[in-house]
């Protein structure tokens, strides 16, 4: 930790660099390697056997093949050595032990009895070839794994706290609520707080997935894991790390990998059985055909050769890898999954639950109608005067839709509950609802409208009125339409009344609509839902985490939207959009079908290749170097696959 | 008690199975669950006598993939 603190604070991505063991396998392959071909050459161009002929000659080659072989194959003999001992009988060492010093026997057999001497390379370079593979798979293993971590490297390292005069670098935990940190260009901020002093621009990418930058001025509030960008602020802090935005998102994630889907549930059990039965079998190819034919070599061969397939890793490596990838990617998408159990679910996700305050809509009010349409700008302007010292959500949204500055000079008087009236001299403006028109004597349209109306009347006269509605947000028609064409069921719940609930409906498309529901129905209604639908296909509800948490928790997969900021609807919840869109969902469903389809490809490939190998040597049709494909080709395959579902997102964004 | 640990030179995927198999099996403890991918463990144990089963646990990986260390 203490060393790092002066290189921290950038986000970009290393190059992957191999580790020291990494190269240390690397430098003895390739020494290997060149050995082996050298020796090859030489025996298939002199005949290695012939340097000395006679009765012995096969022990100089074999003498040579060995050398390599022990080279390129100590820490394996040793590991299966080991691990016999540990009572770790069947594994990948074992294995690759059994079947190359098998082959070696095989080889001095023909030796010694005088038959054309072979087999001697070929153990070796099954050896070479299985260690090469293994080089392969660390390396792809480790690379994936480190670019995806880099994606959600949002740690800060040290924050640069004003004790006195001077900035002290600490550790960011050591930072008190209160204090003030200063956080230069290119730093991550360490900590929740507010502005207190400077403006600048702050990357938020790596927490909500929004590329454009949002920019800051005193008094905003910033939060942990973005990146500074433009100039020097300083913060005030308002949560200790541990409860800071950064920290949480850090738990989360690194907590994803502990809730295991079904098919790595599959796997990790399929291949407990799946070893044992293989080498089981290929006992039972050598003894019986051997026993009956009495060609012993030959079925041993096939049985080695058997045995060579019978390790599990490439199922049990790419499944969790794709997994891990997929969300992976979400989490670039400003998408964090809290397992890998939800995006397998999510796959299957058929029926949307939407909340309708908060979600479907802003959550905020604005003008959406001014009738009569020709008078609006007359109306707005004499609202706006009305308004403009109210603090009402209502108020705002009048003097927000005018934009222009107000006229002043004028005596606002409040009437509880009614509106406002505005007077200059004789001049007098009405603003508010029927029941102020009516004390003032107006009359007044009745607007069959589905938000709050706002009458206006000016001097005695009656100008019409504003309607203002909870908006729609502007994406969720289209995210409705997506679902809906994927053949999605989408169910609206509110608590609002059943004529602003249809008004939404028709608006955002959804294809039905619930009105007039207290929270405490909204879990029975979910409920129900829950109970229409297929064993098979999973509920999604989709919230803002804000007084349903319980209908949360009851669904399938609980989406929480805007989580950052928000703790209970990341507790809450098994998905969070980290922004405020919409659009996460279909994203989210594109990712977790792509990750599903790589998953399944991934067991049926290394299932399929496995079988066909494995029935090809027990008829003697391939060698042990196709055996070798089957485990460590198979495995590598598998994991360039499985790195696909990591870039499933940008085909969209 | 819930803890996580970081795991080294954990490379082979079946092993960290294998693992997480006989962790589970020890007295004391309620879940695990290792991830090859994060290379982390995740392990719930009983409060009091967490420091014993830790050790009974480090013992267990041991066995199973001697290359593996565990962080504590």
């Amino acid at each position: 930790m203490q060393d790092n603190k002066i290189t921290a604070g950038y986000t970009a991505v290393e190059g992957y660099s191999l580790s020291r063991r990494e190269r240390k396998n690397l430098i003895r392959i390739v020494v290997a390697l060149a050995a082996f071909a050298a020796i090859f050459i030489a025996d298939k161009a002199v005949g290695l056997a012939d340097v000395f002929g006679g009765r012995y000659g096969w022990l100089f080659p074999f003498a040579l093949y060995l050398a390599v072989y022990l080279l390129i194959g100590y820490d394996v003999l040793w590991r299966a050595v080991r691990n016999i001992a540990h009572g770790q009988v069947f594994d990948e060492n074992f294995l690759m032990c059994i079947a190359t010093l098998g082959a070696f026997a095989l080889a001095i057999y023909r030796g010694a009895a005088g038959m054309e001497i072979e087999g001697f390379d070929e153990a070796c370079a099954v050896l070479l070839f299985y260690q090469v593979g293994e080089w392969f798979q660390s390396y792809a293993t480790g690379k994936s794994r480190k670019s995806i971590s880099a994606l959600m490297d949002i740690r800060p390292d040290y924050a640069n706290v004003l004790r006195g005069e001077e900035a002290e670098t600490v550790d960011p935990s050591e930072v008190a609520v209160g204090e003030i940190i200063l956080v230069n260009p290119g730093e991550k901020i360490p900590l929740d707080g507010v502005v207190t002093e400077g403006a600048s621009s702050l990357d938020t990418k790596a927490l909500t997935g929004e590329s454009l930058p949002r920019d800051v001025a005193e008094g905003a509030e910033v939060i942990s894991g973005s990146v500074n960008l433009t100039s020097q602020i300083k913060i005030r802090v308002e949560k200790e790390f541990y409860d800071s935005t950064v920290s949480k998102i850090l738990d989360l994630v690194e907590n994803a990998s502990e809730q295991k889907s079904r098919a790595e549930n599959f796997i990790t059990r399929f291949a407990k059985y799946y070893t044992p039965a293989v080498v089981v079998t290929a006992l039972l190819l050598a003894v019986i055909p051997g026993a009956v034919t009495g060609d012993w070599s030959t079925w041993i061969y096939r049985a080695l050769s058997f045995l060579v397939v019978s390790c599990p890793c490439a199922l049990v490596i790419s499944v969790p890898l794709s997994f891990f990838a997929g969300i992976g990617a979400a989490s670039k998408c400003g998408i964090l999954v809290k397992g890998s159990n939800y995006l397998e679910k999510f796959d299957k996700a058929k029926t949307f639950v939407f909340d309708k305050t908060g979600t479907l809509t802003k959550g905020n009010f604005a003008v959406a109608a001014a009738v009569p349409e020709e008078n609006g700008d007359e109306i707005l302007r004499l609202a706006a005067i009305a308004e403009r010292d109210s603090d009402h959500p209502i108020a705002r949204s009048i003097a927000e839709k005018y934009g222009k500055k107000t006229e002043g000079g004028y005596t606002l008087t409040n009437v509880a509950g009614e509106g406002v009236v505005a007077e200059k001299g004789s001049d007098t403006i009405l603003c508010g609802n029927e029941k102020l028109m009516e004390r003032y004597g107006i009359a007044c349209a009745d607007p069959d409208a589905t938000g709050t109306v706002v009458h206006v009347a000016h001097c005695g006269a009656y100008k019409g009125y504003l309607v203002i509605e909870d908006e729609v947000k502007p994406e969720a028609a289209g995210v409705i339409a997506e679902l809906n064409a994927m053949g999605c069921r989408t169910v609206m719940l509110t608590g609002d009344n059943e004529r602003v609930a249809a008004a939404v409906a028709k608006k955002t498309g959804v294809t039905e609509h619930r009105s007039s529901l207290l929270p405490q129905n909204k879990v029975g209604e979910v409920e129900r839902l829950l109970s229409e639908k297929k064993r098979s296909e999973a509920l999604c509800f989709v919230g803002d985490g804000i007084n349903d948490a319980p209908v949360l928790m009851r669904s399938d997969i609980g989406i929480a939207m805007g989580g950052v900021g928000s703790d209970a609807a990341i507790e809450a919840s098994d998905v969070v959009l980290m922004q405020d869109d919409l659009r996460g969902i279909p994203t989210a469903k594109r990712i977790a079908r792509k990750t599903m389809a790589i998953v399944l490809q991934n067991i049926v490939f290394a299932l399929a290749v496995k079988a066909v190998i494995l029935v090809l040597s027990a008829f003697g049709i391939t060698n042990m170097w196709a055996a070798v494909f089957g485990d460590v080709g198979v495995a590598v395959l598998a994991i360039l696959n499985a790195m696909r579902a990591g870039r499933a997102a940008k085909s969209d964004r | 008690m819930k803890k996580v640990y970081r795991l080294e030179d954990l490379d082979c995927a079946n092993c960290a199975a294998k693992m997480e198999r006989h962790v589970a099996k020890l007295d004391g403890v309620n879940s695990v669950s290792i991830s090859f991918m994060t290379q982390r463990m995740a392990i719930d144990a009983d409060e009091s006598r967490f420091d014993e089963i830790m050790d009974e646990v480090v013992k267990v990986c041991k066995r199973v993939e001697p290359d593996c260390r565990i962080i504590r």
